[in-house]
């Protein structure tokens, strides 16, 4: 526990140090995964221990994305225009989607996240009002508490910030009675049932908070990029983010952090040498689910002896 | 009628098939009752209309005077009726003592906190304890369900639905299995609990039936045949024809 916290710790000092020994294109990678790290960490949340494997979560991420992009730019850079109001969308968003899809399990629940998610893609790539295809662009970054988040450090230290935070909101969560009723639903939804939980109920607060985070994750992608199209809502941006978390490891909320950074590197330094870098990111995940079920974090914990 | 459990004409059709048809029967409070017939007579069926793991076409359940036919599983638990199924229905990748810990926290109360660790809700921690000594897993308790002997894992399939403080536990074949060993050890263990606890038997095992049972009903054919005291029914000529004397899982 106490090496736990000593090591998130570091690992943050680490982050918000980097800036001062890296230059910017490597820091825009490690913000990069940082933001991705958090959308996979909401999503680990749902398939790693409530076993809901969504297909959709970039639903909640172009929403939280769109959401923003269009409160920034509109309503003036407030910190509620590009935080408070893409997290309330992304979790009202969710209570709906959440509302149907739970009430099928397995291919189904895969099927229907994926299609809702689609709808939204739909959506956006039509309407004008939202840019249709090319999205939004242009998108200033708010202010917060009186700080200009222009600045490279000031951006670097809410990003930092926020991805710690939802690090350890998770964390608490997973461990809490309330995550501790999302692995009993994971290992066995029947039974759960049949000694009195309201399994719906759970599952639904699951996907809300997920998705809420989702939200937030994709406020600040728009806001990092100063762009959001619809791209955000199509099924690849689901499936990186669970290509991530199977890669870090599921059930760790740690391994979804470090597949996003595998991810991400992978992507940026295998893509400057050829083209085809989805080949090798293909291999790598072929060779992890085979050989290392348990992704990073699992290759790891069996490697140094440790337990959960 | 003021028992426990009343039923009353529960029917219930897979097509035109009448698996349960017209059903009555009352178990009183601190009773023990075996639901006996052979294979196929309905009695796992009659426990899934009772728990709500299926809904009957007809007829009335009341449990401690309120009516809970049709309602889902959940609620059915949350009114006092817990049961253990015939096939081990456990959480195989928890601990033992998680495994109570969760059934005895399905009371709602502090299970849908986000944070503080679960530890800090000492009661259902506790609860898990007593339960673990009462169906004898005291030291299996830091074990994962995949790691106990399935004599164990049917011992703590008792414990699961006992960790919800049932008015009433239905037990569904608790013997199904095992070796005459554990089979006198669940005997033993099942004779053990209090007797707040109403207890609903389906079991095969007549050794068991009649160490057990104040009375037992039996079901052919998805109809109560006899009902009555253990020595009744066992003098009773058409129990003896149909169940009794085909040596069918006796």
């Amino acid at each position: 526990m106490i090496w736990r916290a000593l090591g998130f710790s570091l690992a943050m000092v680490a982050v918000l140090l980097f800036p001062r020994v890296a230059g910017t294109y490597p820091v825009k990678l490690l913000e990069e995964i940082l933001i991705w790290g958090m959308f996979a960490m909401s999503l680990d949340l749902l398939m790693g221990y409530a076993g809901m494997v969504s297909f959709g979560h970039s639903a909640f991420f172009g929403v939280g994305g769109y959401v923003a992009a269009l409160a920034l730019t509109h309503w003036g850079a407030h910190a509620a225009a590009g935080l408070l109001l893409p997290a309330v969308a992304a979790a009202v968003a969710a209570l709906v989607i959440g509302f149907f899809s739970i009430r099928v399990s397995g291919v189904y629940f895969i099927m229907l996240t994926l299609a809702f998610s689609q709808m939204f893609y739909a959506v956006t790539f039509q309407v004008a009002a939202l840019g249709a295809e090319d999205g939004i662009v242009g998108v200033p970054r708010p202010r917060l508490l009186g700080v200009d988040l222009n600045g490279a450090t000031a951006f670097h230290v809410y990003i930092t910030a926020f991805a710690g935070l939802t690090a350890l909101v998770l964390w608490r969560i997973v461990r809490s009675p309330f995550g501790h009723v999302l692995r009993g639903i994971h290992d066995n939804e029947a039974r759960m049932q049949a000694v009195g939980y309201a399994v719906d109920r759970y599952k639904l607060l699951a996907f809300v908070i997920a998705g809420t985070i989702a939200g937030v994750a994709g406020a600040l992608y728009t806001q990092f990029v100063g762009s959001i199209t619809p791209e955000a809502f199509l099924w690849r941006t689901s499936g990186e983010a669970l290509l991530m978390v199977i890669i870090g490891g599921t059930g760790t909320l740690g391994g979804a952090l470090l597949g996003a950074a595998a991810f991400i590197l992978l992507q940026s330094l295998v893509s400057s040498y050829t083209e085809r870098w989805m080949l090798l990111l293909g291999v790598t995940f072929i060779v992890f689910v085979l050989f290392a079920p348990g992704g990073i974090v699992g290759a790891l914990r069996g490697r140094v002896g440790l337990r959960a | 009628m003021s028992g426990l459990l009343e039923l009353a004409g529960v029917t219930r059709y897979f097509g035109a098939l009448g698996a349960v048809n017209g059903v009555s029967l009352s178990v009183g409070r601190r009773e023990r009752r075996a639901i006996i017939g052979p294979n196929g007579a309905g009695k796992t069926t009659l426990f899934n209309l009772i728990t709500g793991h299926l809904t009957p076409s007809a007829g009335r359940i009341v449990f401690a005077d309120r009516p809970i036919t049709g309602l889902p599983p959940h609620r059915v638990a949350r009114h006092g009726i817990a049961r253990s199924f015939q096939r081990n229905n456990l959480f195989p990748r928890l601990t033992v003592r998680e495994n109570l810990r969760l059934a005895a926290a399905a009371d709602g109360r502090g299970s849908y906190r986000l944070f503080g660790a679960v530890e800090r809700l000492p009661e259902p921690l506790a609860r898990a304890g007593e339960v673990a000594a009462a169906v004898g897993l005291t030291e299996r308790l830091g074990d994962e369900v995949a790691h106990l002997s399935y004599g164990e894992q049917r011992q703590l399939e008792v414990g699961v639905a006992l960790a919800t403080r049932p008015q009433l536990l239905m037990l569904d074949e608790p013997t199904a299995g095992m070796s005459p060993e554990e089979t006198q050890r669940m005997t033993r263990l099942l004779a053990a609990l209090p007797r707040e606890v109403t207890i609903v038997i389906i079991e095969h095992d007549m050794d068991v039936v009649f160490s057990l049972a104040d009375r037992i009903t039996v079901l052919h054919g998805g109809e109560v045949l006899a009902d009555g005291p253990p020595d009744a029914v066992r003098a009773d000529p058409r129990v003896y024809e149909v169940y009794l004397g085909t040596g069918d899982g006796a």
